[in-house]
């Protein structure tokens, strides 16, 4: 048994805004009955303010599917294009109270018909639209490479699992799982990367600046009888005094920016500067 | 029919534990709680009265009693005498078994395939029934076991055990049979069915607890021990023996024979009236398996365009406990392996619903069913993008 929240319940028992607007200025569907779930959205759009004025739709699925489709037909009203289409995925689960995990890809489908409606409202072809470039990675259900490196970065998703979860990808026959691994990998790699370039906050450098000290500087002053201790930092200006034997060292400028500097650029962050206080 | 009330229509999963099982159990958990190995009178009393369970349980089998094996629930009686023969033949490296195995079988063999073992799927037609031509040239000298389930638990349809059972004998290979879906609604005399080497059977799908099973091995079926350590069950299977549990699946197996030829009469009668009255009341309705020779109690109902895991919730909404074959419900993506091997569409087979009933369903239950399943497809297929 599925633990969906009340309002998962309610909007699967008591579905709002069902059925098809009769000559509606936008339309899209996602899903297949081979897929097992299906969503058929269809808009009023206000052609002046864009704004999107009724919504109605029709789901072949399962109770989180009829739900994240229902609940995404009353965020979406009243909202104009540019505000809907920022709705993601987790906006429609959020608003659900949570599905679960297994059941996240019901809100992806959410999100997607909504976007192919928009696109279909503007004249962008669906065929060029970005998410539907790219290979087929999951055969089974005709998932693309694109669509799940996007799953990945805007769901922070970390398990191949989790990929099946919210993209339906490697939930057949599984034989992709090996590729959906390395994809993962490829993003995670890449998510590090991104989170090195990122600038650290106060409290991050502190701790790398700290940890940098502990490990790798002070073993080496050590031996000359040494130490050094971080003061303060201001932005990228780091504040450091030595202590023992480099406190009285007249060399202990050239050690500062010689040896601690470079050494805290390498570990933390290039853009740091090290002074003595 | 009370709101309140569970409609209980799901004892293909488990059934309700009898009273009378209860009550001949609970002496053994507390007053009688001695191992029954042990040299010292009381113990003695307490292994004699788990003889007396096999005994029953033989009865039920018709079979003698040195040849029930007890253990801890149907998936290990499979494991055991899969694992057991091809540990037993080591010269032999085939297996035979269908595509509409429950995983217990499935999942074994598929272990097996990857330490080398070969595996033969055979498939079903569309009522679920095997075609024996593929089976006489699939088995072969090489071919240690063939597997395969008496009743199929989604649909109820029952395999020619004993054709079956001929061919694997001239060809030399033991004969396993799954009977968990059978036990109790079929009658299964083992002296009867000669080219039965083994056979597996659940307690919990005849109203004893969960937790206790049994493998019939018949006398001088090569087996090796799978699960090893002391001498219990003729050492077979090591393990000090769940008392309480045997005594409970020795009570129900006796409560379970006396009533069979009424479960058969009453399911029956209940069933047919609920596949009449869903045919009448609902357009584009399909009965898996239909077409062959089914279980008397298990119905599976297909409807199309809509989705069985939203099915069987509104059900519940009614206090109707059913299961479904749609991957939502499951967990996994994809709809039940026994549908798909049956080759039913794909537009019915996501919402596969299973009704499987017991001697305490009614025809008011059946009834009351009928018009819920009636009002909850209108509903769902108003909502569905696909129509006809």
């Amino acid at each position: 048994m599925w633990e969906y929240t009340d309002k998962v319940k309610d909007h699967f028992i008591n579905p709002r805004n069902v059925g098809e607007i009769e000559n509606p200025d936008a339309e899209a569907m996602t899903g297949s009955i081979v897929c097992g779930d299906a969503l058929k959205l269809t808009l009023k759009i206000n052609k002046d303010t864009e704004v999107i004025e009724d919504a109605k739709f029709q789901t072949f699925g399962c109770a989180s599917a009829i739900a994240s489709s229902s609940i995404l037909t009353e965020m979406i009203k009243g909202k104009t294009l540019d505000e809907a289409k920022k709705i993601t995925n987790k906006d429609i689960a959020m608003e659900l109270g949570g599905l679960p995990e297994e059941k996240m890809h019901c809100s992806v489908m959410g999100m997607e018909t909504l976007e192919k409606a928009i696109n279909n409202y503007r004249g962008i072809n669906v065929e060029e639209d970005e998410h539907d470039e790219g290979a087929i990675i999951c055969k089974c259900f005709g998932v693309t490479d694109t669509k799940i490196k996007r799953a990945i970065r805007e769901n922070n998703l970390t398990t191949v699992d989790e990929i099946t979860f919210y993209t339906k990808a490697g939930g057949g026959c599984g034989a992709c799982k090996v590729k959906l691994e390395d994809i993962l990998n490829e993003e995670l790699a890449e998510r590090e990367r991104a989170q090195k370039n990122a600038p650290l906050t106060t409290v991050q450098k502190i701790k790398k600046i700290e940890e940098a000290i502990e490990t790798v500087i002070n073993p080496m002053l050590k031996m000359d009888g040494g130490s050094c201790k971080l003061i303060d930092i201001e932005g990228n200006i780091v504040k450091i005094s030595f202590k023992g034997a480099c406190s009285s060292c007249m060399a202990s400028k050239n050690t500062l920016k010689g040896f601690v500097e470079p050494k805290i650029k390498e570990l933390v962050d290039k853009n740091l500067e090290v002074v003595g206080v | 029919m009370s709101e309140n009330k569970i409609i209980y229509m799901d004892n293909n999963a488990t059934t309700r534990v009898y009273q009378e099982v209860l009550d001949a159990m609970l002496p053994y958990f507390k007053d009688q709680y001695y191992n029954p190995s042990s040299m010292y009178s009381p113990a003695g009393a307490v292994h004699k009265e788990m003889e007396k369970a096999r005994g029953e349980v033989a009865d039920f089998l018709g079979c003698d009693p040195i040849e029930v094996c007890f253990v801890s629930c149907g998936s290990e009686g499979d494991n055991m005498a899969i694992r057991g023969t091809i540990e037993a033949y080591p010269t032999k490296n085939h297996i035979i078994t269908t595509r509409v195995e429950h995983p217990a079988v499935i999942e074994t063999c598929k272990s097996l395939e990857r330490l080398g073992y070969r595996i033969t799927l055979l498939d079903v037609d569309n009522d679920g029934n095997i075609n024996i031509d593929d089976l006489k040239k699939a088995i072969n000298d090489n071919t240690a076991i063939v597997s395969i389930m008496y009743a199929n638990n989604e649909t109820g349809v029952i395999f020619p055990v004993k054709e079956i059972g001929e061919i694997v004998k001239n060809a030399g290979a033991v004969f396993h049979v799954d009977a968990v879906q059978a036990a109790g609604k079929l009658p299964l005399i083992m002296k009867d069915e000669p080219y039965i080497d083994m056979l597996t059977i659940a307690g919990h799908k005849i109203h004893a607890p969960k937790g206790i099973g049994a493998l019939y091995i018949k006398k001088g079926t090569k087996l090796r021990t799978v699960q090893t350590g002391g001498h219990q069950e003729r050492g077979r299977r090591a393990g000090t023996e769940n008392v309480p549990y045997i005594i409970g699946l020795g009570k129900a197996a006796s409560m379970v024979k006396a009533e069979l030829p009424k479960f058969i009469e009453h399911t029956s009668k209940l069933r047919d009236k609920l596949e009449e009255e869903v045919l009448k009341r609902i357009k584009e309705v399909k009965i898996n398996g239909k077409g062959a020779k089914r279980v008397s109690n298990t119905t599976n109902i297909s409807f199309k365009n809509i989705e069985g895991e939203a099915i069987l919730l509104l059900l519940d909404g009614y206090g109707i406990c059913t299961s479904s074959g749609s991957a939502c419900s499951s967990g996994t993506l994809e709809p039940s392996p026994v549908l798909q091997a049956m080759g039913v569409p794909f537009e019915y087979a996501h919402s596969s619903t299973r009704f499987s009933l017991s001697l305490d369903n009614t025809m008011d239950e059946i009834m009351y069913t009928a018009d819920a399943i009636e009002k909850i497809v209108a509903r769902l297929r108003d909502i569905s993008p696909y129509r006809d």
